[in-house]
């Protein structure tokens, strides 16, 4: 298995998600993560949805997807033509004894610390799902309290955009 | 074949409204297009109906439809209070298939709107332009458990091609026009729009044609001209090629562009179970129905082609059998309207996705380009091998050795006496694959059946609307005991609403599909098969629970029963000359009769079997 990204512009309309992930769902697609946000354009949303799937079922994926109404286009983005990012919220034990080492930690991978008390300590980090793994190993001999971490969000490299002039191209819509 | 067939015509005018519905409205209804302003949201619902063309409309009201049918009450689109909303799905599907237009199907909300799921999934598996509008529970009572209320649209969601819910009054032109846009468009299919009440009682304007907003909604009808070419050269350098026709030919209208291409090759032809009278089957290159229950010849002729060209056809495992060893050596041109159809469970050598119409057409093109190229195959061996095949393994039957009625003799002497002219509609089981197999089609728009989903209790409904919306044609509803006590209900509506439908109930007083596997699987052991009364030794009681003729005529109709062969014939005709009611006839048939060929659930095509332990020799060293 493989793992892919398809960055996904749906019309910004109530039960777009919910069309999304039943067809995953309904099809036997897996869904490694899923992060849904606003645009530039105020009709449109951006799905960014990565899946793990060689690359027949990825056509199909594709296909089924496109076949919903309110997608209006979607482009694999591929390693290294697109940057991908993800957000860790994570609250590790910090008493004052392993605070310097929580401190450092964060500070090598440029975390922030965005919330600190007594015990614990709050780190925000942003990064590639590498790194943000990275980050989880070294601190979890330290005791992880609480974690939540977006899905992915990605835009390709360049100067082009999936909407507007130069577009990036789309997966094909015709076999 | 009449220069119009009787499904092209319809979607035309079908087409011509949706053209008016975006180039803004000049011809036939420029009264319907009238804009209206303090109306309410209830009566923009029905100017919208009347604007779009609809003739009727098929369903049962209930609370929170109930501000809908006030002004449905005076409008010219007419309503068909049905008994069950089952009934009014399928209804609406069946007039979609004969007629080539959108059927509409209407309920409350609830269990109103959860009594169409089942017809929704129909029509989503066989592709059948239906639009469903349903009464929702006022806005404001959404999400709160309030009285018939039900999530129609999430529970529809993978059953239809789209559903809305309306949430403003003033949206209601647009999301009528773009629910029929999208049902009758690209690929076929169901679209649901579900109104809560308030939005019905609303006080809006009504202004037509309404934009459509569908940015992401751009079906691919035009072939790809390199595509359609290498297809060409295929068809043009195949020894042993086959085309595979399914049922997006009839949606497509393509049937005299088929005829041209299969002239123009010389190749065979296989229709499916969704494909049943788009090429004649008096046609000496037809050789019958693929898949499960097909003919030996066409089962075969795909297992040993060298080239498949399937169009509008999705390679459903009923055809294919096991799939791996399915047609092992043949190249495949998937031509299909649904890109997603196209390499979903067989890989296509050349991809084409267009109309089914438009493609063949730009085939029979290229593929006379290759002729006039001197490129020309030569298939008199292959016909030799196909000819051999269906002359040493025709379709047929044995008579049942008790001395009952055989079904497929009933069924046979139906299809020649009604003729080709008749619609057949069918329910799911041993009745539908006979009346698939002994009723000779030879028009595009006579066979309806549920091939996708398999309903039983389909047959009853579906002829109701195609008799509705083709009431000079003979309508016959072939139907199995299961099924006709699913949906027979109806028949009360045929009988009020003057729509004469005719019932054949091929009775054998058994599940008998499912009892074919028993026999052939489970040993006999007829578990929950058995639909007549039994004694404590498992015989027949000498009693009729129910008693169809009897049933029949406490629904309005006309009851008949044929118990032997000999009275066959003169009940038909006497069922043919009754024009002003519906009738039933109930045919009394034997209980062991089987479907043949067969090949087993998930089982290799090249096992199939011409009879029960009849394996057919391929002589595979001639091909």
């Amino acid at each position: 298995m493989t793992r892919h990204t398809l960055s996904v512009l749906v019309e910004n309309k109530s039960g777009v998600l919910a069309r999304v992930s039943a067809l995953f769902s309904r099809r036997g697609f897996n869904i490694e993560s899923l992060a849904v946000g606003p645009t530039e354009n105020p009709d449109l949303s951006r799905m960014t949805i990565v899946v793990d799937a060689e690359s027949a079922p990825l056509e199909q994926i594709t296909k089924q997807l496109n076949k919903l109404i309110e997608v209006i286009k979607i482009v694999e983005l591929e390693g290294g033509a697109a940057v991908q990012r993800e957000l860790l919220l994570v609250k590790v034990r910090a008493p004052m004894a392993d605070r310097t080492q929580v401190l450092q930690t964060a500070d090598l991978f440029r975390a922030r610390v965005i919330d600190v008390n007594t015990d614990t300590v709050t780190i925000e980090a942003t990064g590639t799902p590498d790194k943000l793994q990275a980050l989880l190993a070294i601190l979890a001999p330290l005791g992880i309290k609480e974690m939540a971490q977006s899905g992915t969000v990605a835009l390709g490299r360049g100067p082009r955009s999936m909407s507007g002039a130069g577009t990036l191209r789309p997966v094909e819509r015709t076999a | 074949m009449s220069s119009t067939t009787p499904s092209e015509q319809p979607t035309r005018d079908a087409a011509a409204a949706l053209a008016g519905v975006e180039t803004g409205a000049r011809s036939v209804a420029e009264a319907a297009h009238a804009p209206q302003t303090g109306i309410t949201g209830a009566q923009s619902l029905v100017r919208s109906l009347e604007a779009v063309g609809v003739e009727v409309v098929f369903g049962i009201p209930g609370g929170a439809i109930l501000p809908l049918y006030d002004p449905l009450f005076d409008s010219q689109v007419r309503h068909v209070l049905v008994r069950h909303e089952q009934g009014a799905g399928h209804a609406a599907t069946g007039y979609a298939q004969a007629t080539g237009r959108v059927g509409v199907c209407m309920a409350t909300s609830g269990p109103g709107a959860t009594n169409l799921v089942t017809p929704l999934a129909d029509a989503y598996m066989d592709s059948v332009p239906i639009v469903a509008i349903t009464g929702q529970v006022p806005s404001g009572a959404i999400g709160t458990d309030a009285f018939q209320e039900a999530d129609i649209r999430g529970i529809t969601m993978p059953v239809t091609k789209h559903n809305f819910l309306v949430t403003d009054a003033a949206e209601i032109p647009q999301r009528i026009a773009e629910a029929f846009h999208l049902a009758s468009t690209g690929r076929p299919g169901p679209v649901l729009v579900d109104v809560p009440k308030d939005v019905l009682q609303a006080t809006t304007d009504f202004a037509w044609p309404p934009r459509l907003d569908l940015p992401g909604y751009k079906p691919t009808t035009r072939p790809h001209g390199k595509q359609v070419r290498e297809a060409a050269a295929l068809i043009a350098a195949a020894s042993r090629p086959v085309l595979y026709v399914g049922g997006g030919v009839i949606k497509a209208g393509a049937s005299e562009e088929l005829a041209e291409l299969a002239h123009l090759t010389g190749a065979p032809v296989v229709t499916t179970l969704m494909a049943r009278g788009a090429f004649p089957d008096s046609d000496p290159q037809h050789l019958g129905m693929p898949g499960m229950h097909g003919t030996v010849a066409a089962v075969t002729s795909l297992q040993k082609a060298d080239l498949l060209v399937a169009l509008g056809a999705r390679f459903d495992d009923r055809v294919t059998g096991n799939l791996d060893s399915f047609a092992p050596e043949a190249k495949v041109v998937h031509a299909d309207i649904d890109p997603a159809e196209i390499g979903k469970n067989r890989k296509a050598d050349v991809p084409i996705v267009g109309d089914a119409r438009e493609t063949i057409a730009e085939l029979v093109v290229a593929v006379r380009a290759e002729h006039e190229a001197g490129r020309t195959p030569d298939l008199a061996a292959w016909w030799a091998q196909l000819d051999d095949w269906r002359t040493r393994y025709p379709l047929g039957y044995d008579e049942p050795e008790d001395g009952a009625l055989s079904p497929q003799y009933v069924i046979e002497r139906l299809g020649a006496i009604a003729g080709p002219d008749a619609i057949y509609t069918s329910g799911v089981g041993q009745h539908q694959m006979w009346a698939a197999q002994f009723v000779k089609y030879e028009k595009p728009g006579t066979w309806l059946n549920s091939g996708g989903l398999g309903t039983m209790g389909y047959a009853v409904p579906a002829a109701m609307g195609a008799k509705y919306g083709r009431p000079d044609t003979t309508v016959w509803a072939i139907d199995g005991d299961g099924c006709f006590q699913m949906t027979n209900q109806e028949l009360a509506t045929c009988a009020i609403e003057g729509i004469p439908v005719k019932v054949a109930v091929i009775n054998n007083g058994n599940l008998g599909m499912v009892r074919q596997w028993q026999t052939l699987f489970y040993e006999g052991r007829y578990s929950n098969t058995k639909l007549h009364a039994v004694d404590e030794n498992g015989a027949p009681k000498p009693v009729r629970i129910p008693d169809f003729v009897l049933l029949a005529e406490a629904l309005g109709c006309v009851g008949l029963r044929c118990e032997s062969k000999d009275d066959v014939d003169a009940v038909i005709e006497k069922a043919m000359a009754i024009t002003d009611a519906p009738v039933v006839i109930d045919f009394v048939v034997g209980a062991d009769a089987q479907v043949w060929p067969m090949v087993a659930a998930g089982a290799s095509n090249d096992d199939i079997l011409a009879a029960r332990g009849l394996r057919p020799v391929f002589g595979d060293d001639q091909v």
